[in-house]
């Protein structure tokens, strides 16, 4: 299957979303919403696939409300989702500081910081629900940081006027995430969330064209098996490892919403990636992962390349005049603080001219000696302490000694499968939350936003959405023995037989690694037409050669982790050419899509509104997909150029 | 499940019962050594250290009652904490069926490391105690006094007797060393702030007691005392 | 540098096991411990035997799924840190190196160095949580939690749940974990309504899942890659004795 060219189909549209004031939207479709009376509920079964902050709050808050919930995750306990590794804090619109944050601010902020790719009507409920995130959060216990007064401490964050960021040191995410473990666990211990932990979703099971269960592999027997529900929740995460590299951890695929996507649900927006400037860079061939370093570095530490190129002396060595502070002089109102997908393109652009520093002359230095200088080793040591520790540990490197090395990788994806108001894919009875769906974020995500869009999903759309969906079950009773599920089992079987039995001479590994380097250089953080168009003729010969060549040792019984990586190879492949052809078709730049072609007289990003104010959506056809595009409509926040000299 | 029935059962219960009844067999070898003391202030002190012991609290106690009242407090006491050891020993091999193939311990102190076999050698040790100085089965001369039998027990030629004898002094302090530390951890009164200091009197109290007894031994072998 | 590893070999729960020794050449110093893994591994994929297992996920310390016994110590022989934070460049040509999964009996082995730590979440269903469902919550700022609290309480949630604590009490107790969630909600007054029952009945699942009982010998604490104090241990242990009315 290649599909190298597309075609453009019907408009779509958001048919729940609410008219009328924008504060009053939310609160209008819980009241249009239809109700499920208590008792009809405990007939109802919903399954969850992924147990991060979307996946884990929505199963369990499902659970609370007496829904008959199964919870599925790959890992072996729900509480080691990626959500975990999030570092910097959630915002909401508290306004505890007095320092003029409001709801509509924090709507506002993020329509604009989402370059206008996102609906106004979802980032408003956003920032309504911000509140009651934090308020449910601290209930469940997680010991937010606090003033000594015993009222929550907030900063500021990636770039933001106010201080609206409530965190835990810097491990906010693993705190909310806990918190929504717990939850989950004691609707476990309750009987109303059944767990299913090392068990991998590879379809979707679609009947009378509603989503009514999915095969999954259990991963420790090796035994595939079919769960059947009267809907289906798909918080999966994100793709960036689509990338190979990228900050996500080594599990997380693509695979779940994918396999959705096939079975006719939409795909949005693919192209929009949020590449983060201050990460570890690669050290080598054998590297597996990317590090992430808080961007709270950037506050203190000032990024730098060598005027010269290919100046291979030591940092040390290298004279004040010689040395080319590159954001502070380019970006002198914002210096080093400018958005993350500036940063990030301003690093790649100095590499590119050869002035990279360490291995590969993939780096820029981030010296914290005007900083040691200023406030003294001993205050730099309090703030940043751990981050150099663990610098050093990667590295072993002392930031105290010589300046860190940093690198942009992939952090985030704001694509993700379509969704309506209520979170309801294009497949009926198909909810997808977190950042598996594409809804809140635009074209970039804020600082921060993250976990509150993952939470706000989980807690409070989603239970409050999906009722209207299922007042109209529960649906007619299904097993796998309609031949809907068959087929699906048939086809994941197909697959795993034939990885298995491929007598080839490369690992999945190599491949993804591959395909990795291609979509790293030309669907990465500039892209060109002439580069989408080179990706889209390679992936279908790496395809091509994948098939051929791959090689998977063992059986598809019992515990195989090259097989896992194998079949989540297949679904990246196919995601990145969809990706490549997304990029392609937007010849704008708008926030983490940046096109070499579309960027005003200064290199910056340069949207046009005129022809792409819309939400892309693919429809899979198994040739060419189909684009339907949503329009998007600012009623509240005027489009403007973002500016940041 | 009842409080107390679960408290018993619980692996913390358990540890709580070692450490009670571990805090009343160091008050107990506190006040023993104590009264070993007297052997300072010659044999008929010490002698009559002993006599008294029979006859504290008399009348209202019968002869000897306070001794045996003592003795069956510190039977169960014993009872409770090798009961209570013995259960989570066992407990902690079936925790574990497969050993590690390579294995080394991380901080573990030596006395840590070596509390079960420590706490085995010695009650081999009081039991031969008992029997050398309360009965005087096995003792060289067991018509005399205590304190004949004591000057019997250390002399030079008995040498044996004195290495047994230090070396399970040594090895009571080494499990005081751990185990009073232990206690107030397993009591819920250590914290990280207090944990060192601590630790610490957990070290002198097990010095001091261990040079307690052992200056005994000490003065006889040197001929200190007659 | 070259490295020998001998590595816990075994197909399944009901296999015996066994040390297997590879020979790996060629290992860089910037590697991580488990990117060494992963060049093994696909060499024995070339080969067409089965690669070793083994449990990983984020790859960056948080998520507490890597779980190897490196040379008798959990997480290897830096302190606080994780197997995958663990660098190469602290072994030198010619090592050899032992690598074990968590051993106890309430960790079965699944495959090789892969074990089942679902008895974890059992402790937590136990009661290791706060019940507040979603919605009922008050403003955030209606209970204020002195900083001194919610500093030692987030101390103790910074727990990542990976076992390493059971890998290295000599008597398999999983007792450090379970203080460590007792101890972060017992420090916030939202924890307070369900102290008792939720010591009593954390203590008595992990002691129905065949954990080993604490002996206050301190091995979890030094092996720890979040640092987590004895004290959490001798909190749950006053709550304990507390709640069950001692």
């Amino acid at each position: 299957m290649t599909f190298s060219d597309y075609t453009e189909g019907e408009p779509i549209k958001d048919s729940k979303a609410p008219e009328g004031p924008i504060e009053t939207r939310w609160d209008k479709r819980r009241f249009g919403a239809k109700l499920v009376n208590p008792a009809n509920k405990r007939k109802l079964d919903v399954i969850v696939v992924g147990t991060g902050l979307a996946g884990g709050a929505a199963a369990a808050t499902l659970g609370e409300l007496g829904y008959r919930v199964k919870s599925f995750c790959y890992q072996d306990s729900p509480r080691r989702a990626h959500s975990i590794a999030a570092q910097g804090g959630i915002n909401a619109a508290k306004n505890y500081r007095n320092d003029g944050d409001s709801i509509h601010r924090l709507f506002y902020d993020t329509v604009k910081g989402g370059d206008f790719r996102s609906r106004e009507s979802n980032v408003h409920r956003l920032a309504q629900i911000s509140v009651e995130i934090i308020d449910q959060c601290v209930a469940q216990g997680v010991p937010f940081a606090r003033e000594y007064g015993g009222l929550l401490d907030t900063r500021s964050f990636g770039g933001a006027q106010v201080s609206r960021t409530f965190y835990a040191r810097g491990q906010t995410g693993q705190q909310l995430l806990l918190g929504a473990y717990q939850a989950l666990e004691r609707q476990i211990a309750a009987g109303t969330v059944e767990m299913h932990s090392r068990h991998e979703m590879l379809d979707l099971i679609v009947i009378d064209g509603r989503a009514r269960g999915i095969v999954v592999r259990d991963m420790v027997s090796g035994e595939i098996e079919t769960h059947f529900a009267d809907a289906v929740v798909l918080a999966s995460g994100g793709y960036g490892n689509v990338f190979y590299l990228s900050t996500n951890a080594k599990g997380c695929n693509v695979t779940a919403s994918w396999r959705a996507h096939r079975r006719g649900a939409y795909f949005a927006n693919p192209c929009y990636t949020q590449i983060h400037p201050t990460c570890i860079p690669v050290s080598g061939d054998h590297q597996s992962k990317l590090t992430l370093m808080s961007e709270s570095l950037r506050n203190d530490g000032r990024v730098w390349v060598p005027k010269a190129k290919g100046d291979t002396r030591r940092a040390a060595d290298i004279p004040e005049a010689e040395r080319d502070y590159y954001l502070e002089r380019i970006y002198p109102a914002f210096g080093n603080l400018v958005p993350r997908d500036i940063a990030s393109r301003a690093a790649k652009n100095v590499c590119d001219e050869g002035r990279g520093v360490g291995p590969g002359g993939l780096g820029v230095y981030l010296d914290f000696a005007d900083a040691i200088k200023r406030l003294g080793r001993d205050a730099v040591d309090a703030k940043y302490g751990n981050l150099f520790e663990m610098y050093e540990r990667i590295t072993g490197e002392n930031p105290f000694e010589q300046p860190m090395r940093i690198y942009p990788a992939v952090h985030y994806t704001m694509g993700g499968l379509w969704v309506d108001y209520d979170l309801q894919s294009t497949i009926p009875g198909l909810f997808v939350a977190g950042e598996a769906n594409f809804s809140d974020h635009g074209a970039n995500r804020l600082g921060a936003s993250a976990l509150m869009q993952g939470l706000a999903d989980g807690y409070f759309v989603l239970p409050n959405t999906i009722g209207d969906y299922l007042a109209a079950g529960p649906f007619d009773k299904v097993d796998e023995s309609h031949p809907a599920s068959k087929e699906a089992i048939a086809k994941v079987t197909g697959q795993i037989e034939r990885l298995v039995t491929n007598d080839g001479d490369r690992t999945a590994d190599s491949f993804h690694r591959e395909l990795g380097q291609l979509m790293w250089e030309y669907c990465g953080m500039e892209r060109t037409e002439a580069g989408l168009r080179k990706a889209l003729e390679r992936i279908p010969e790496l395809r091509e050669e994948f098939w051929k060549r791959v090689k998977v040792s063992g059986t598809g019984e019992g515990l195989n982790q090259a097989l896992e990586r194998a079949g989540r190879v297949v679904d990246f492949m196919d995601l990145a050419e969809l990706m490549c052809l997304d990029a392609l078709a937007r010849t704008e730049s708008c926030g983490g899509h940046f096109r070499a072609e579309s960027q005003d007289a200064d290199g910056e990003a340069q949207r046009d509104d005129e022809n792409f104010s819309y939400v892309a959506a693919w429809e899979h056809t198994g040739s060419a997909p189909v684009l339907h595009k949503e329009e998007l409509v600012f009623e509240y926040v005027k489009p403007s150029q973002r500016s940041y000299k | 499940m009842t409080r107390s029935k679960s408290l018993t059962r619980s692996t913390v219960g358990k540890k709580a019962v070692m450490a009670v009844t571990g805090l009343m067999l160091v008050g107990f070898l506190f006040f023993h050594a104590l009264g070993n003391m007297k052997v300072f202030f010659g044999g008929d002190a010490f002698d009559h250290y002993s006599h008294w012991l029979r006859t504290v609290l008399t009348p209202i106690l019968p002869h000897e009652g306070f001794l045996w009242l003592a003795r069956v407090g510190l039977l169960a006491a014993v009872i409770g904490h090798i009961w209570s050891a013995t259960s989570l020993a066992l407990r902690a091999k079936r925790a574990r069926p497969v050993k590690y193939a390579h294995r080394k311990p991380v901080q573990g102190s030596y006395a840590a490391r070596t509390m079960r076999w420590g706490g085995v050698i010695v009650v081999l040790f009081v039991i031969y105690h008992i029997l050398d100085l309360t009965t005087g089965h096995l003792n060289p001369n067991p018509d005399g006094g205590p304190f004949a039998r004591l000057s019997a027990d250390f002399a030079p030629s008995r040498w044996y007797v004195t290495a047994f004898y230090v070396l399970a002094v040594v090895t009571v302090g080494f499990h005081l060393r751990h185990g009073l530390w232990s206690a107030i951890q397993t009591l819920g009164r250590s914290n990280e702030r207090r944990e060192k200091f601590l630790k610490g009197v957990a070290l002198g109290f097990s010095v001091l007691l261990c040079a307690m007894f052992l200056s005994v031994p000490f003065a006889v072998v040197t001929g200190l005392v007659k | 540098m070259n490295l020998t590893l001998r590595i816990w070999r075994q197909n399944g729960p009901g296999d015996k096991g066994r040390m297997v020794t590879y020979p790996l050449s060629d290992v860089s110093p910037d590697m991580s411990f488990l990117e060494m893994l992963d060049v093994l591994n696909e060499k024995l994929i070339l080969d067409g035997e089965e690669p070793v297992a083994f449990d990983h996920d984020c790859r960056e310390g948080i998520c507490g799924a890597c779980s190897l016994v490196i040379n008798g110590t959990p997480h290897g022989p830096q302190k606080a840190t994780t197997t995958c934070q663990l660098h190469m460049r602290h072994y030198k040509d010619g090592d050899t190196i032992d690598i074990e999964p968590w051993r106890a009996r309430a960790f079965p082995v699944i495959k090789d160095l892969v074990v089942d730590r679902t008895a974890f979440d059992k402790i937590i269903q136990a009661g290791g949580y706060i019940s507040a469902p979603t919605g009922s919550a008050p403003d955030a700022h209606a209970v204020p939690v002195p900083k001194a609290d919610a500093d030692a309480a987030f101390e103790a949630a910074t727990c990542i749940g990976c076992g390493a604590c059971v890998a290295a009490c000599p008597n398999g107790s999983g007792m450090l974990f379970t203080a460590a969630k007792i101890t972060h909600l017992g420090l916030v007054p939202q924890g307070q309504p369900e102290r008792d029952e939720r010591v009593l009945n954390m203590v008595h699942t992990h002691d129905e899942l065949d954990f080993g009982g604490c002996t206050n010998t301190g091995e979890c604490t030094a092996v720890c890659p979040k640092g987590i104090p004895l004290e959490t241990i001798g909190r749950l242990n006053r709550d304990f004795l507390k709640a069950s009315k001692v």
